[in-house]
């Protein structure tokens, strides 16, 4: 009754988008319970062996778990490396702040693709000259994951310095406070909430990462990106859709438990 | 004794000058407020002296005791700000007691004093709570206890009414006011707002671009201002371009005579800075002997309780002239006399 057809034109394209972002997802997850053979519709029947058989396999298992340790080493990393940078960055005066801030941000700007195979190149050339290798190593991976990482910490964390009013850390100062213990418990603690979606955020950056660890992973080894994406070459069934969905649970679960600590729609 | 002396204080980004080299005397226990429109250099001022700007030339003393180049936090100041600028993710109480701990002080001292701030602010009920959780002037006056209980050489209050609605702002203006003469505390009010500067201090330091252009008590600016923009700010309606001679006479541009009473004031030329409420209308010739010119009322303005009428001197001068408005004059209307009273004040051109 109180619906104009303006109203119903926004509902239908609201409907739309959702759907189109949520229905992929949800495919996924119902296929990954199939029993067909190769990936088809209609479903023939309903199983649980695809969870086993992705389980069973050696690629799955280590790629996931090489993927966490890599995106756990990226959170952490970007934080101690974008933390410090960031307040540099809000706070300081001083020539090429701007440059700076663009140099931080620009992987995320760079095809992966091509950052990637740059990374690639770049550690060959530094093996060569000091025959130390790097290239393939598990100290490239991280670096190059660090990198992914950064400029989701750096962007989060700057934008929260800024908008912390100027005047807190004065008043803080007046009162006696050292730029030390404000650092400690003025400002960290205000920015708690943008620090843990940064972590959040490089975490899922890396996790998610293909096309450097294309590169840049060593004989032997493989992240669960590169081993859905050898899988899928050479086999077409569900396996693929049931690790998917262990991933979508994995970082929906990170997300939720984030979001309890932080407002996570209030670091926007 | 905490009096505050700048000596030749300046302050310059670059080419700009922000302050031009100022000298001031604040006495112990006195409130001076600096007043002036924004970007005239109150605001920096009172950073300088709270440490938060460098100096660029002179010196700041407090107490004897040369400040000029330590940090904010050797300063022992009590600083109040326009945002309040509570730590939001600590209580009221934790507020209140960081100045303390920041002084190591022992944990019952911190409880006590902190409750006793809290209740000097009556705010003693509300420790537990969040500053999100409080009012605008709640904030403020915990923003007033937390600068106070470090017990402070002075207080340095930087527009510290101006987010407040206007009731609040009055009772805060009173508060800030007994408990600053209670405390004996030296403290610099900055303000841009005439009324608040007039009613709360004990001296004004008017500031505009950068310069001090007069320094008096409330009285001494509001009826004497020294300079064109004292008067223009103080809100003298009306500037009128007088020869002043010896004695006390004058001449305005039509060679009309008045009578002026302004001490020190120099023989030559001068600008006569008349209030609209201090003009008087009167019908017909005026009385001999009064400060009277002729002139035709233009148009009015109905305020509710007076009514704002320009008014053409037969030489041309605009004036406005606030009149009763239980006794009004129409536009077009001749009037033989515009009383002026005798508290026309010059002010040097």
């Amino acid at each position: 009754m109180h619906s104009s057809p303006s109203d119903l034109v926004y509902r239908l394209t609201s409907g739309a988008v959702i759907g189109f972002i949520v229905l992929p997802l949800l495919v996924i997850v119902w296929v990954s319970f199939f029993s067909n053979k190769i990936l088809s519709f209609p479903p023939e029947g309903y199983t649980l062996d695809w969870y086993v058989r992705a389980f069973t396999r050696d690629e799955f298992r280590e790629g996931l778990l090489l993927s966490l340790q890599t995106a756990l080493f990226a959170s952490a990393g970007s934080l101690v490396l974008g933390v410090p940078a960031s307040y540099a960055l809000a706070r300081g005066r001083f020539v090429g702040r701007d440059i700076l801030t663009n140099i931080l941000l620009a992987p995320m700007v760079v095809p992966g693709i091509v950052g990637g195979a740059a990374m690639y190149i770049f550690y060959i050339d530094v093996e060569l000259l000091s025959e130390v290798q790097v290239a393939g190593t598990l100290p490239g991976l991280f670096a190059a994951h660090l990198l992914v990482a950064l400029p989701w910490t750096v962007r989060l964390t700057t934008a929260a310095l800024i908008g912390l009013d100027r005047s807190i850390s004065e008043a803080a100062a007046s009162l006696g406070a050292s730029q030390v213990t404000i650092f400690f418990r003025i400002v960290l603690p205000i920015l708690k909430p943008a620090l843990i979606a940064s972590a959040l955020f490089a975490f899922v950056a890396s996790f998610i990462d293909l096309e450097k660890s294309l590169f840049l992973v060593g004989p032997g080894r493989t992240t669960l990106q590169i081993a859905i994406v050898s899988y899928l070459e050479w086999n077409l069934d569900s396996t693929i859709a049931a690790v998917a969905t262990v991933q979508i649970a994995l970082i929906a679960a990170l997300l939720l438990i984030t979001n309890r600590y932080a407002q996570l729609n209030r670091a926007f | 004794m905490s009096e505050i002396v700048l000596s030749d204080v300046s302050k310059s980004y670059g080419d700009i000058v922000a302050v031009e080299s100022t000298s001031l005397r604040i006495g112990q226990g006195e409130l001076v407020t600096f007043l002036g429109p924004s970007g005239c250099g109150k605001t920096t001022t009172l950073r300088m002296i709270g440490g938060f700007v460098d100096v660029t030339a002179g010196r700041i003393l407090v107490g004897g005791r040369d400040v000029t180049r330590l940090p904010p936090s050797k300063r022992n100041m009590g600083f109040v700000f326009q945002s309040y600028a509570l730590f939001p993710h600590m209580t009221i109480a934790e507020n209140v007691a960081f100045g303390l701990e920041m002084r190591k002080i022992a944990r019952e001292d911190i409880t006590r004093r902190v409750g006793e701030a809290l209740r000097r602010v009556r705010l003693q009920h509300l420790a537990d709570r969040l500053p999100k959780q409080l009012s605008g002037g709640q904030q403020q006056r915990v923003a007033l206890a937390r600068a106070l209980v470090i017990e402070p050489t002075v207080l340095l209050l930087d527009e510290p009414l101006s987010n407040l609605d206007a009731k609040l702002r009055h009772e805060m203006k009173t508060e800030i006011r007994q408990l600053q003469k209670s405390l004996d505390l030296t403290t610099i009010f900055v303000t841009h707002d005439q009324d608040e500067a007039l009613s709360v201090s004990d001296r004004l330091v008017v500031m505009s671009a950068g310069r001090v252009e007069q320094i008096g008590t409330p009285r001494a600016i509001f009826e004497r201002p020294a300079s064109e923009f004292v008067a223009d700010f103080m809100g003298f309606a009306n500037l009128v371009p007088v020869t002043l001679g010896a004695g006390g006479r004058g001449a305005l541009a039509s060679g009309a005579p008045v009578r002026i009473e302004a001490e020190g004031a120099r023989a030559g030329a001068a600008l006569l800075a008349l209030r609209a409420e201090h003009l008087m209308l009167l019908r017909g010739a005026a009385a001999e002997g009064l400060n009277a010119v002729s002139g035709t009322v233009e148009t009015f303005t109905y305020r509710g309780s007076f009514i704002d009428y320009p008014v053409r001197l037969d030489d041309g001068t605009r004036l406005l002239v606030r009149g009763d408005s239980l006794n009004p004059f129409n536009p077009g209307e001749r009037d033989g006399g515009l009383g002026a009273g005798r508290r026309g004040a010059g002010a040097a051109a």
